[in-house]
């Protein structure tokens, strides 16, 4: 057990990184456009100087694009410190429609940059459990990592969840190259692990280009 | 002549406040939001210099360069990157890159390197002219065999 756990640490600081990582490079990105639009203020300054009149609607652009990186970096950021508190709890409860929102806020980058879309899917009903959230979280990470994969460039994974007796089924659609695809070790040894703590399940529809997630109510302490 | 400088970033409004801040500094600019647009671009237009983020969707930064130094090898490469792709930006500049910048970069060091490179793309051509006319002077029939 304590190997198990062991594993789950490294990996799970890992991954961490791997989330943290990309978010800095989203808000490096904001910055430059935030920089570029301040240097542009500056140069609008200096041509005025010149006694070169400036268009009032210029100014209001350059106004215009500030405010939607810092909106965007407010939300950059806001998803980080959210991250950053899946840690706080050992068990708490978790709206599944909400966790697939956040997931693919915080994963979104990671995706498009292999060319791939996340788009979660309105419920038909609320569905909470009670589990591990950062377990959940990098179990999710690990699926989304394959359905990424699966998907290929220039597709939209769409994500959805049912209310189940016991729990929920969190499916992943869209992944087009299952059906025919080389064998892969997904979940691998790590994604079983989490899986066992999780005491969760994971179903791969090839014909229907599918992953599910089944998760149950309540993890057993 | 104005240098020309190409812009590849799939950020639209970063690509939109370089591109009006290096025009406003009369260099010939034109912009591409992927690295697939940019060498489309190339293949019909010349550059002198071209700024090519690391981190795109779809054909990578890295992928990119490789294509360019294919398709035009004298064109000069200033690579730009958040801090986590720095590896990237590294491996660029040993597939032929002039330099790399980190995001978000001081102007004046971007106008400083954009120049060197023009520089050294200048000076490349330069030589490459003078070897051919000394090919031709040591032996003219070759401009016949030439064409």
């Amino acid at each position: 057990m304590s190997r198990q756990w062991e594993t789950i640490g490294e990996l799970g600081l890992q991954f961490f990184g791997k989330i943290s990582a990309s978010i800095s490079h989203e808000i490096k990105n904001t910055l430059a456009i935030m920089n570029e639009n301040a240097g542009l203020l500056e140069d609008y300054c200096q041509l005025a100087d010149k006694s070169k009149p400036v268009d009032p609607g210029r100014l209001k652009e350059v106004a215009s694009s500030i405010r939607n990186q810092i909106r965007r970096t407010d939300g950059i950021v806001t998803n980080l410190n959210r991250f950053a508190h899946s840690t706080d709890q050992w068990m708490m409860g978790v709206d599944v429609g909400d966790f697939l929102r956040f997931m693919c806020q915080l994963t979104g980058r990671l995706a498009f940059i292999r060319g791939v879309r996340l788009k979660p899917e309105p419920l038909s009903a609320s569905v909470k459990i009670q589990t591990n959230l950062f377990f959940l979280e990098h179990l999710f990470w690990l699926c989304l990592d394959f359905a990424i994969s699966m998907a290929g460039e220039g597709r939209t994974i769409r994500l959805t969840a049912d209310a189940l007796q016991t729990g929920v089924r969190i499916i992943l659609r869209g992944l087009e190259g299952l059906a025919g695809s080389p064998k892969t070790n997904f979940p691998g040894r790590h994604g079983k692990t989490l899986l066992r703590v999780l005491e969760g399940e994971l179903e791969i529809n090839e014909a229907a280009g599918e992953l599910v997630l089944i998760l149950p109510k309540e993890v057993s302490q | 002549m104005k240098t020309r400088v190409l812009i590849v970033d799939d950020e639209e409004e970063f690509v939109n406040a370089l591109s009006k801040r290096l025009r406003i500094r009369d260099y010939d600019v034109t912009t591409s939001l992927s690295g697939e647009e940019a060498l489309e671009k190339m293949k019909h237009y010349l550059f002198d210099v071209v700024i090519l983020d690391v981190a795109m969707p779809g054909m990578s930064g890295i992928e990119t360069l490789r294509e360019i130094k294919k398709i035009k090898p004298l064109t000069e490469v200033i690579m730009l990157t958040g801090h986590a792709t720095v590896e990237s930006a590294i491996e660029g500049m040993k597939l032929g890159a002039f330099d790399y910048l980190l995001k978000p970069c001081e102007t004046d060091d971007l106008i400083a390197k954009i120049n060197l490179a023009y520089n050294r793309k200048a000076e490349h051509e330069e030589r490459i002219r003078e070897a051919k006319v000394r090919q031709i002077l040591a032996s003219p029939r070759t401009v016949l065999e030439d064409e």
